[in-house]
């Protein structure tokens, strides 16, 4: 990924700009040539889309999140950025849920391979993602460590990567699902992003405190109207993120991993089996779920052949098929995968949790499983395991 | 013939079914002992037949068969050196469950079953000692016939 | 033909001015998703559902491989499987692979002739430890088609005799008539330095080897339960048995080598199909020392 030295981000140390800042930032970014996605309002719920310009983010919307619910909510003074998680987090746009990765044509006995439309760096969406919160953002980085040149090296999630540029907004008002403070992925924005606007406790919806996290944030940044921040303009920041991390309202055990581990039998899982609808729900809205189907497809005269990436679930039966039969046919047994795979084997495999504390899973369950509460259901291990 | 007795009895000394068993038990079992051979292709008892002796296989194997009228027997097991045959000879009514047929030229160590089991009534504590080393054999063989039930190999989902 | 609606035209279309950042744009890495080319020489009939193909790539290297390694052959426009490669490590110019028809695509396999061409992605997996188990008794615990993988490691350890100890090769099938590769099974078998014992679940009177299953013929296989490594394949209630079997005769976890099988998509690492547990059976496995996977092992529906 691009680099981000220390130095690029001690350069302008920080800025403090208003809506003017904010509307020059998203200008730049168009003016680059980018598509710019940002939090948008649609089908009733904060998602992310496309913009053109500041007056297409939502503002003064809030919104209720709880268990299996989620509701907008209107509230004049809130300003910019005044939302929970969005109802589904970036992953779409950096690992989309369906992709060609291969094409061919017959040519005699055997083929000749074509271009799919992202082989080339150069065809690829040049991204700039507005809005990021921290849990996203840590999400973006357990993906580089599963996708990324640290694991499977998808090149065409490498080259969206690549390209994108990050605007991570940090949180004054954790969503009422959210658990990342407890997870050490927020409410303030950890590494990898280009600019971190975090809101000043005083006018969070409208002033915000700007730090540049790489070259190209920096160079961002000197374009914008901005005035240079002074300590208040700091402790405003600092309040900020003290005050949303404490305002939190559900928290992941620390020893999630081990409690995990040790519980592979146990009643719960029958228990939660007789609420969970094994929807996959969760797997979509979770923005570090990279589960896959590698589907192969033909034209009806077998002369052309393409092979499709597709988004998958461990919750459809058909996810675990060895030739007779799967080998999670119960409920349980798939919803133990999906949190143990999430909360304690991803540890074995990417050396971090899979979880960042978003709560999206918790939101948008039909039935309304909590993961923290699962994981609390459990016994409690001795030995905490540092998420 | 006191030579025979003699290897007899080093042979059944060396086999691990006496392996703890006291010394005189042995000797009182190899009172109804005897060393036999079977040809390839003969029949050491059949199915039905008084279970009147029990085996030591020493060399060579057997196959367990199951007769089918117009067909060729159906295999159920085989046993070969050091393996102990015949556990019918332990349960009423005393009858053979299968065809026990050589596959090659098999010695084997039969057994007086009809004066041990006079011996082991007389004697609970011998009889224990010999059910003790029958009941493992027994448990094995219901074991590997259920795992041969699974059709382990067979086509998935069949 | 089940194209996506919205692929190449809309995505193209979109104009894609500049920026340059710092970092190239990666030039096009060779996909590991994509398939090479490779020619069907020869087809071979093992067993009733069972059949090996050798292979030539149609340009470039041959495949070198590890014993115990799968590729993922694909079937222009049909579909793609994990197929063990079984054919001999130290002669890689033909690629071979035993395919058992089991599924759609595999059973589509069944109608290549010689000339034909197929996919290849490949090698994957962790490979049977050959040369860490040097200087040790080995036996090798096959069931079914679970003999084609360990084939290649046979005759890896069959073309270095002298550097193993005693070799006992076990094999369960489920008829006479279900046994594979016989001709290489009487070939070791006839070797001097080499115990071959084959056991099949149900026979009848015509067949004169063993009948009972495979597990049976540990308690009596040559070799020195102190001393001997175990490579272990075939379906996973008999690698259940057998493990079983050899830990009761003294053949320590820490020196049994199973292969595991799983639902295998990407190969990779990164589709998620084939996990078990903590690890991904394409990229971690498919070769386990079994004391690493035990607890695992234990647990119904991982």
């Amino acid at each position: 990924m691009r680099t981000h030295t220390s130095q690029a981000a001690d350069r302008p140390a920080a800025a403090v700009i208003g809506d003017d800042g904010l509307d020059a930032l998203i200008r730049a970014l168009t003016e680059a040539g980018r598509r710019v996605l940002a939090p948008t309002e649609h089908a009733g719920a904060i998602t992310i889309g496309d913009i053109n310009g500041l007056a297409d983010l939502p503002r003064g919307r809030g919104d209720v999140q709880a268990p299996g619910r989620y509701r907008l909510t209107e509230t004049e003074d809130a300003g910019w950025f005044a939302h929970g998680p969005t109802a589904e987090g970036w992953k779409r746009f950096l690992y989309p849920p369906e992709e060609c990765v291969w094409r061919a044509e017959a040519k005699g006995a055997s083929w000749r391979e074509e271009p799919t439309t992202t082989d080339d760096a150069d065809s690829a969406d040049t991204l700039a993602l507005l809005g990021v919160r921290a849990c996203d953002l840590a999400a973006v980085a357990v993906l580089d460590r599963v996708l990324g040149p640290e694991g499977a090296a998808d090149p065409r999630y490498r080259a969206r990567r690549e390209r994108a540029v990050i605007v991570a907004v940090d949180c004054a008002r954790p969503g009422g699902t959210c658990f990342c403070a407890s997870m050490g992925t927020g409410p303030g924005a950890g590494d990898r992003y280009d600019l971190r606007l975090t809101p000043l406790a005083d006018d969070p919806g409208s002033r915000f405190l700007v730090r540049a996290g790489s070259a190209a944030g920096a160079d961002l940044l000197a374009r914008l109207p901005a005035r240079p921040a002074d300590d208040a303009a700091l402790a405003a920041a600092e309040a900020t993120l003290n005050a949303a991390g404490q305002a939190m309202g559900r928290a992941m055990p620390a020893d999630a991993e081990a409690r995990l581990k040790r519980n592979l039998e146990h009643p719960r899982w029958n228990e939660t089996a007789e609420r969970c609808l094994t929807c996959g729900n969760c797997t979509s809205v979770c923005p570090t779920c990279f589960c896959s189907e590698v589907e192969d497809r033909s034209s009806l005269d077998g002369r052309r052949a393409e092979r499709w990436r597709l988004w998958d679930s461990c919750f459809s039966v058909r996810f675990s098929y060895l030739h007779g039969g799967s080998v999670r046919e119960s409920g349980a047994a798939r919803y133990r995968q999906w949190i143990t795979h999430k909360l304690a084997w991803w540890h074995d495999q990417f050396g971090t949790s899979g979880c960042v504390g978003c709560g999206r899973c918790i939101t948008w369950c039909p039935v309304g499983i909590d993961i923290t509460e699962e994981v609390a259901a459990l016994p409690a291990t001795a030995a905490a395991v540092p998420a | 013939m006191t030579g025979e007795t003699h290897g007899l009895d080093r042979i059944l000394a060396r086999h691990p079914f006496f392996d703890g068993m006291p010394e005189g038990y042995r000797v009182l079992i190899q009172g109804c002992a005897a060393n036999a051979v079977v040809k390839a292709g003969d029949y050491v008892y059949r199915e039905g037949e008084p279970a009147d002796r029990f085996y030591l296989i020493r060399e060579g194997r057997v196959a367990l068969e199951v007769y089918v009228p117009g067909r060729k027997p159906i295999v159920v097991d085989t046993l070969g050196s050091n393996e102990l045959m015949n556990w019918s000879w332990l349960l009423p009514p005393y009858r053979c469950h299968f065809d026990a047929r050589a596959l090659e030229l098999t010695r084997l160590i039969t057994l007086d079953a009809v004066c041990l089991r006079a011996k082991m009534d007389e004697d609970p504590v011998l009889g224990y000692a010999v059910y003790k080393r029958f009941a493992p054999v027994v448990a094995a063989r219901l074991a590997a016939a259920r795992r041969q039930l699974t059709d382990m190999y067979g086509a998935p989902g069949s | 033909m089940r194209m996506a609606p919205a692929d190449a035209a809309t995505a193209a279309a979109r104009p894609m001015p500049e920026p340059r950042q710092e970092t190239a744009p990666a030039a096009r890495t060779p996909d590991l998703m994509a398939p090479r080319p490779f020619t069907v020489e020869r087809v071979t009939r093992d067993v009733s559902d069972t059949f090996t193909l050798e292979l030539r790539p149609l340009e470039g290297p041959p495949l070198a491989f590890q014993p115990g390694q799968f590729t993922m052959l694909y079937l222009f426009g049909v579909g793609e499987v994990a197929i063990s490669v079984s054919g001999d490590p130290d002669r890689p110019e033909r690629l071979v692979q035993t395919i058992r028809a089991v599924g759609p695509v595999t059973r589509a396999m069944t109608a290549l002739k010689p000339g034909a061409v197929v996919g290849v992605r490949g090698p994957f997996g962790r490979p049977w430890p050959c040369a860490e188990i040097e200087g040790r008794d080995v036996v090798v615990v096959a069931g079914g088609v679970g003999l084609a993988p360990l084939r290649p490691a046979i005759l890896h350890v069959l073309a270095r005799r002298g550097q193993y100890g005693k070799v006992a090769l076990l094999c369960g099938a489920r008829t006479p008539k279900d046994i594979l590769f016989r001709r290489d099974l009487r070939r070791w078998g006839g070797r001097l330095d080499t115990s071959v014992a084959v056991t099949v679940d149900r026979a009848s009177a015509g067949w004169h080897g063993q009948v009972g299953v495979v597990t049976k013929l540990i308690g009596h296989a040559p070799f020195d339960p102190e001393e001997a490594a175990a490579l272990v394949c075939g379906p996973e209630i008999m690698i259940r048995y057998t493990v079983q079997a050899l830990n009761d005769r003294g053949v320590s976890l820490d020196r049994i080598y199973v292969s595991m099988e799983r639902n295998m998509k990407c190969a990779v690492g990164f589709c998620g199909h084939c996990q078990f547990g903590g690890s991904f059976v394409c990229r971690d496995g498919p070769v386990f020392r079994f004391d690493r996977i035990a607890d695992r092992f234990a647990v119904r529906e991982l």
